[in-house]
């Protein structure tokens, strides 16, 4: 009972960005079949524009509490900038090459990426603790938890929520179904897909950005961020079936319990069991949990 | 397989048949000794490439292997490792000899791919590189947690002899190039045999149709076994080349940035050729010894621009614009 609150409250804040971070990846995987390696440097992108905004904005003595609204302009930026360059830029004359191909162009812009950001960011952390402490503190049976990670929780909802709205319930978001159900019969029913793909690689890019975004007051940010993001969030995404929301939703669940639940009782494991438990769902579910199967080439 | 329609082909060109009777194993010797001879003739820093552009090819050799079927394994990393490590536990145990190293290399990550290739024979495309990847990154989450093989740091290999004769400092590279060379050898010969045989032929009939293949009466599922196999043994025989070259083994070989590399070279090789690995780990050497040397903050920028420019403009990979460039 003394290590189940802890492990469950640690769980739930890392399974909620972890969430954050995937569900970006999964939706471009879902409509673009781009498996989109560079995430983990737009995650990291995102952690240092944040980082470098917050810290100019408590050096100019502005209103606290702004800061959340610099932590959300910084992702949307980001992404807007980076995964429009990105998409328009690269992706787009990449369109029909196979996956494997497509991996390593991403993987080739991650190397760029990492190399941009220590030029302009140099090798120094970059602390942005501020905002943490500003929502306070609270007690559950006996241990103080920061309510900043809870509110990660509440973001990680709300990105939820609000990506099953656009999708369920928006004409956009239909749109989209569509075009992940099956692009070419999306194509010939008039459906814009060159409109689709920046629109959504923009969108995942965001997504990236506003997990590191949200991340750098939790964390010293400092290079080398991206690189675990890009693998974790892997593990998640193919857990749950490449392209599937809900799938990432699970698979957050499953890998961030799992992994608090080792850092507290087998520490020397962390990494292990996140790829055991990869492989052990792939072993029974080839596909991942939440695949559709796909039709045999005869 | 192509012996029974040949009558009914009779009016085709001399030249559209297949070369068969040309034998690989002249030119692969040829240069085998051309880069023993250049052993002599170069400086020490290029030596040094030479050595790290053929442990690097033996393992994309393995992967073109792979990509004659389709499939890309981006967890070459888990095999090249363990063969570094299997030479770092000879090591330790005071085995130095370069044979029983590169033996040892290679059975470990054969043994391994055997085992795992039951499982990994059942799955195609992204979800064979995922899995692959996977298991790469849970031997590394071991060995950065394993404080008895160093952690993160590794540990140190003693230098290699060869059949009790110890080189000296001076002439330590040039016996490594020697052996790396005739390992590189054998492993182009066996790979190209290997390539030009039944099992071999069949690969590009299973990246086209599998189904189709098993109503012809062949086995899929063995056939991407033994492939996988053969991509393990090299990537292993690498392995063990590079703890040799390198003289220290630790976890970063079994990263995930590193099978990444491994994917690169392939991309860059493209799959036409045995001899295509080789020029393509030269080049990549190459542009990264540059790179590092001219800019030290950037050879990142450098080596991704390098990527992506072979990705867009030379998709069959550098082989492709060879004169009269083909499959062997």
């Amino acid at each position: 009972m003394n290590a189940l609150v802890p492990i469950l409250i640690d769980g739930l804040n890392y399974s909620a960005w972890l969430f954050i971070v995937a569900v970006g990846m999964t939706l471009i995987f879902g409509v673009m079949r781009v498996l989109n390696i560079a995430h983990g440097s737009l995650y990291a992108v995102g952690a240092y524009v944040a980082a470098t905004l917050i810290g100019r904005w408590f050096d100019a003595d502005l209103p606290a509490f702004g800061s959340f609204g610099l932590i959300f302009a910084s992702a949307i930026g980001v992404g807007l900038v980076l995964g429009l360059v990105l998409e328009q830029g690269l992706l787009r004359f990449l369109h029909g090459r196979d996956e494997i191909a497509i991996v390593l162009a991403t993987f080739a812009v991650f190397l760029i990426l990492e190399d941009v950001v220590l030029l302009i960011w140099g090798t120094d952390a970059y602390p942005a603790y501020q905002p943490y402490g500003l929502l306070g503190t609270s007690s559950i049976g006996g241990i103080a938890f920061t309510n900043y990670d809870f509110s990660l929780v509440v973001l990680a909802l709300v990105v939820g929520g609000a990506a099953w709205w656009a999708l369920n319930r928006t004409r956009m978001g239909k749109l989209l179904l569509i075009v992940i159900h099956d692009r070419e019969m999306a194509q010939a029913l008039g459906i814009n897909v060159r409109l689709v793909y920046p629109a959504t690689f923009a969108i995942g890019a965001m997504l990236a950005a506003l997990g590191g975004a949200y991340s750098a007051p939790m964390i010293s940010v400092s290079p080398g961020i991206g690189v675990d993001v890009i693998i974790l969030s892997f593990a998640v995404v193919v857990i749950g079936g490449l392209g599937s929301i809900e799938g990432a939703m699970i698979g957050a669940v499953m890998v961030g319990l799992t992994r608090a639940a080792s850092v507290h009782l087998a520490p020397q494991f962390e990494l292990f069991v996140i790829y055991a438990i990869m492989t052990l769902v792939l072993i029974v579910r080839p596909q991942g949990l939440f695949m559709r199967a796909q039709a045999r080439k005869i | 397989m192509s012996a029974a329609p040949s009558a009914t082909l009779a009016a085709a060109p001399a030249s559209a048949r297949p070369t068969r009777s040309r034998s690989p194993v002249l030119p692969i010797t040829i240069g085998a000794v051309l880069v023993i001879a250049a052993g002599f003739a170069v400086p020490a820093w290029l030596l040094t490439i030479l050595l790290f552009a053929l442990f690097r090819a033996m393992v994309v050799l393995g992967l073109i292997v792979l990509l004659r079927a389709g499939l890309v394994s981006f967890g070459q990393a888990l095999y090249f490792a363990v063969g570094a490590y299997a030479v770092g536990f000879l090591s330790r145990a005071g085995v130095n000899d370069a044979l029983v190293r590169v033996l040892a290399g290679a059975l470990a990550a054969g043994a391994l791919g055997l085992v795992l290739g039951f499982l990994l024979r059942r799955y195609r495309g992204i979800f064979f590189a995922m899995l692959s990847l996977a298991f790469s990154m849970i031997l590394y989450g071991l060995l950065v947690k394993s404080e008895s093989l160093g952690s993160t740091d590794g540990f140190a290999i003693h230098a290699t002899t060869y059949a009790g004769y110890a080189p000296d400092r001076s002439s330590e590279r040039f016996a490594l190039l020697v052996l790396s060379s005739v390992v590189a050898w054998a492993g182009a010969i066996a790979v190209a045999l290997y390539l030009r045989g039944t099992l071999g032929r069949l690969a590009e009939a299973v990246r086209d149709n599998e189904i189709r293949v098993e109503y012809l009466g062949a086995s899929v599922a063995m056939a991407v076994h033994v492939k996988y196999v053969i991509a393990a043994t090299l990537a292993g025989v690498g392995g063990a080349l590079a703890a040799m070259v390198i003289g220290h083994v630790d976890p970063a070989m079994a990263y995930w940035t590193n099978s990444g590399e491994f994917v690169f070279v392939m991309i860059l090789s493209g799959s036409g050729s045995v001899f295509a690995p080789f020029l393509g780990a030269l080049v990549f050497e190459l542009i990264h010894a540059v790179a590092t040397h001219y800019s030290p903050g950037a050879w990142r920028i450098i080596l991704g621009s390098a990527l992506l420019a072979a990705i867009m403009f030379v998709p069959g990979g550098l082989w492709s614009l060879m004169p009269k460039a083909r499959r062997s």
